[in-house]
């Protein structure tokens, strides 16, 4: 555990995040550590081990959805960072914001529905070989709950193809359960190198029983467990 | 004083600014000259009946609004009510009905925005929501487009906004068809050392002007929601504010910032009738006057007047009194978040509200007059003949046809298709969703607490009986949050109703005021905010009389919380509360007006030394963790509730019939004060004898198990053929409707 508290988070903050305090608690309640909060309109980073970009409505998200957040003074550091091999994980609109800022392949569109989605669905372990995933089995089917107005995953056949053929997707709906029209069912993905993971779930809101599962905590547990 | 190009007053502008004949001629009395456009204006804005309650106020203050935890009662943003530990909850309902009629979007999403905003004003953090829908027949031309429309718009500024929408209600009733209800609810979390009040204190200090700009949206708006429709309604668009969730979220962070600051000593945020009501109501309480000056308004329209800027109901702003030595850091916070911060104006100590543009004076008028001492009507009322008992031989209907036919009617349906819209989870605290009896979310900070919020009323009972039905409307949300273990504290009513100066309209709203009144002090639930919405006629018809009672309840222990949904096979099923025949009344119930097609008869009497009782009991047992289950007994009766418990525990029931009686009464009818309660077998024995000695009747009903509902003697329904019943509905209406 001891280890667990040497590790350094950095969450960073849009003034439209929304879901930054339910990052926050997952963090601290799994790694009992607070992270460091870095303000949209600071340009560079803290020392850290793995960057946060929580879920929420960054700027408003009236344009397409993290589009200008992707073009914000902190994500000129958040590159920086990427190439130079530190962990990201964006969710839900930390998830449009990374493919907005080109540091993850393929874009999410409006759900199919057209409507802003809120429910539980359930998750399939794509590929458990990577930091982010270490914490659960390969094939694993997980609960999740998601809530999005635009996580339909698309990428062109290329692109896809790609992806698919580098074990790039990270999870998937599984049994029917896909909400938002999703190709090949895709809610996360990683960028080539795996050191960056964007997905439209929200694991931090499963990980206590208070949430009626824990299913989530996992993904943050083995990742911390990794980086320690 | 003049102003150039401003319109003369003539009878049409008078009339055409809601003001009667007699309201002109006080105007007259009071300021001792004709008024400026603007002061017209201002009049008009401050002495509508959204903004003065004039038909209500006499019968309001009958209401109870006292008790042991209210910190708070109704006159401010919202009611303040202590849950312990230093910490409260501030809470509200309003309508934001007229303009979600005209523009279904805006109109829902500036309501919850409105709410939100008088929430985080007193100091408070957001951290529930609810939303009261009330729409016309399926079958109306508009009511699919209205439905898409008012869903979308709570849930574009809640989600965004990052608060979880955790109940609420949807009903359809041809009565809406010409006005919808959007009746928005919202709770938020402060300490108890640190809650913002409206009331400026101090001489000479300075009046800031926070958030969004100005601009031309929603001039006009109170008036407009203080009128009937007639088929010209469209053309009242224009007076429809537009809402900025993204604005209000910064806005909410700003204001919670700045507070703790230190630097403010009175806030009040623009909502109904913008600058001029926010001036006006911080200036009055304080006994201080407050002059304007407009030219440091920002604006984000050009040649904006004075009338328009005082008028404007654009969304996301604030008026505050500040500390001068602390203005500098005041503006360091909002220039942080990129949100405007104008000093536009100081307090004086003259008690009159003055207001200058380019160098001249365009209004001065006595502060008091226009809020504290508005007009107030004791309006005539006849109070509506009650019903006869109803009448009526039941068909030879089979019990499970009709469960079945009663589980897909449009108003008993599921209503996931809505509220899966709202994101339900953020901020990580929600512990029942909608779909159960109550929303509950914990107390952040705290261990165990949790708070329960209910949204209730039943207007066909308040109908057919106006003084039950506000007795109904009281006791369900109470028992709504008794059935989750939750401690009813207190609530908020929204009472939506017809034109007041019809005497039976009126007669209506009194009657339902004394029956929430006498359900308020009999359940030691009093009412601590509130809001009147009336007008609500189309073309001279009325909807349905329409009082929504929110209420928030506190939960000691979440982990002793209560669900409905049946947890284990062969638990013994309970019928608390009921009389020895388990229930009869049909009267107003769905069964006898949608199944059967008759309206007529009484609704349900509610005995409330009985409610009370029997939800001390209830709350007792789940208290002691006996129970595996509870659900409230309402709408559609003990039918519906038992397919409820079973289609959410996905756990089948075998339920008895009483010998000699007619099965459609026993499992449709409504009688109020009613729960089915799951326990162990075990534990028969003792909570029987416990209801003995508590003087409270219970039935052992059934027994729960199996993958299907057994009624009686009928035949068992698949759960799965109840959830396909159940869930079909909604998305079939809303089919490729956007």
């Amino acid at each position: 555990m001891s280890d667990i508290c040497a590790m350094k988070t950095a969450l960073i903050n849009f003034p439209g995040s929304n879901r930054d305090k339910d990052m926050i608690k997952a963090i601290k309640d799994i790694s009992k550590n607070m992270p460091e909060l870095v303000w949209h309109k600071e340009v560079k980073l803290p020392k850290s081990d793995i960057i946060i970009i929580p879920g929420g409505f960054s700027y408003g998200d009236y344009l397409r959805s993290g589009a200008i957040a992707a073009r914000s003074p902190i994500m000129k550091a958040v590159k920086q960072a990427a190439n130079d091999g530190v962990k990201i994980l964006g969710v839900c609109n930390g998830f449009q914001i990374l493919t907005e800022a080109g540091l993850l392949p393929g874009t999410l569109m409006r759900n199919k529905s057209l409507k802003f989605i809120c429910k539980s669905i359930e998750l399939e372990i794509t590929n458990s070989d990577t930091s982010f995933t270490s914490g659960y089995k390969q094939g694993q089917i997980i609960d999740c709950p998601v809530a999005h107005h635009d996580g339909n995953f698309f990428a062109d056949e290329k692109v896809l193809s790609e992806i698919e053929k580098n074990n790039q997707v990270a999870f998937r709906y599984a049994n029917g359960t896909n909400p938002n029209g999703s190709l090949n069912n895709i809610a996360g993905v990683f960028n080539e190198q795996k050191n960056i993971l964007g997905m439209m779930p929200h694991p931090e809101n499963l990980i206590e029983k208070a949430h009626g599962g824990t299913d989530g905590r996992a993904l943050f547990a083995g990742l911390f467990e990794v980086l320690s | 004083m003049s102003i150039p190009n401003e319109p003369q007053i003539d009878a049409k502008l008078i009339a055409d600014h809601g003001l009667s004949k007699s309201e002109y001629q006080k105007i007259l009395e009071i300021i001792g000259r004709e008024p400026s456009y603007t002061e017209l204006g201002i009049f008009s804005a401050m002495w509508n009946e959204h903004c003065s309650y004039k038909s209500s106020k006499k019968w309001l203050k009958t209401l109870p609004t006292t008790g042991k935890c209210v910190i708070m009662g109704p006159g401010e943003n919202a009611g303040v009510v202590d849950i312990g530990d230093g910490q409260a909850v501030i809470f509200k309902m309003e309508s934001h009905n007229h303009p979600s009629y005209i523009e279904p979007y805006q109109g829902a999403a500036t309501g919850v925005g409105g709410i939100l905003r008088d929430v985080f004003t007193m100091g408070a953090r957001p951290i529930a929501a609810m939303n009261a829908l009330r729409f016309g027949a399926p079958t109306h031309k508009k009511t699919r487009h209205l439905v898409s429309g008012v869903v979308s718009g709570v849930g574009g500024y809640g989600n965004c906004f990052g608060v979880p929408t955790v109940g609420g209600e949807v009903e359809f009733d041809e009565r809406y068809n010409g006005n919808i209800l959007v009746n928005a609810f919202a709770a938020g979390l402060a300490d108890t050392d640190s809650i913002f009040y409206s009331e400026a204190k101090g001489v000479g200090l300075p009046v800031v002007y926070l958030g969004a700009k100005t601009g031309r949206d929603g001039v006009g708006g109170a008036t407009m929601a203080s009128a009937e429709f007639d088929d010209d309604i469209d053309e009242k668009r224009p007076t429809v504010q537009v809402g900025d969730p993204f604005t209000e979220k910064r806005l909410m962070e700003a204001t919670l910032e700045l507070m703790k600051t230190g630097a403010v000593i009175a806030i009040q945020d623009m909502g109904a009738a913008g600058l001029t009501c926010s001036a006006v109501e911080m200036g009055a309480k304080g006994n201080l006057g407050i002059e304007l000056n407009l030219d440091n308004v920002p604006v984000r329209e050009e040649n904006m007047t004075p009338y328009e800027m005082m008028l404007s109901e654009s969304q996301e702003r604030m008026l505050m009194v500040l500390h001068p030595e602390k203005e500098a850091a005041a503006r360091a916070v909002f220039e942080k978040w990129e949100l405007d911060f104008a000093t536009v104006g100081k307090t004086t100590n003259d008690l009159r509200f003055s207001i200058f543009w380019q160098g001249t004076e365009v209004a001065n008028l006595p502060i008091k007059k226009l809020g504290d001492e508005a007009p107030e009507y004791d309006r005539d009322w006849i109070a509506p003949k009650p019903k006869k008992p109803l009448e009526q031989t039941l068909p030879n209907d089979d019990v499970a046809d009709v469960l079945l036919k009663m589980l897909g009617l449009p108003n008993l349906c599921s209503r996931r298709w809505v509220w899966e819209q709202y994101d339900t989870l953020i901020q990580s605290n929600s512990l029942q969703i909608p779909g159960g009896d109550a929303g509950v979310v914990r107390v952040e900070g705290h261990e165990t607490k949790a708070l329960a919020f209910s949204s209730d009323v039943t207007p066909r009972y308040v109908e057919a009986d106006p003084f039950e039905g506000g007795k109904q409307a009281v006791a369900e949300c109470w028992r709504n949050i008794s059935a989750t273990g939750a401690t009813p504290l207190a609530c908020s009513d929204n009472l939506n109703f017809g034109n007041p100066e019809k005497p039976n309209i009126m007669g209506q709203l009194v009657m339902a005021i004394k029956g929430i009144g006498e359900a308020c002090r009999e359940l030691n639930f009093p009412i601590v905010s509130g809001n009147v919405s009336l007008y609500n006629e189309t073309n001279g018809v009325a909807i349905l009389p329409t009082p929504t009672i929110a209420g928030v309840g506190l939960l000691q222990d979440w982990d002793k919380m209560a669900r409905i949904g049946f947890a284990g096979e062969d638990d013994a099923i309970l019928l608390i509360g009921a009389p020895s025949d388990w229930g009869h009344h049909l009267g107003q119930s769905i069964y006898m007006r949608d199944i059967v097609g008759n309206f007529d008869g009484a609704p349900p009497p509610v005995d409330l030394s009985h409610e009370k009782k029997t939800g001390e009991f209830v709350r007792k047992l789940i208290n002691e963790k006996i129970t595996t289950a509870v659900h409230d007994c309402s709408d559609g009766g003990l039918g519906i509730a038992l397919a409820e418990m079973a289609m959410a525990g996905n756990i089948g029931a075998k339920v008895n019939q009483l010998n000699g009686l007619n099965p459609l009464a026993t499992f449709f009818a409504e009688d109020q004060g009613r729960y089915i309660v799951s326990i162990k077998r075990r534990n028969l024995e003792r909570v029987l004898e416990m209801s003995e000695n508590n003087d409270v009747f219970t039935a052992w009903i059934g027994v729960t198990g199996g993958d299907s509902l057994q009624l009686g003697q009928t035949t068992p329904i698949p759960i799965a053929k109840l959830k396909k019943a159940h869930e079909g509905w909604f998305p079939e209406f809303m089919k490729e409707e956007l």
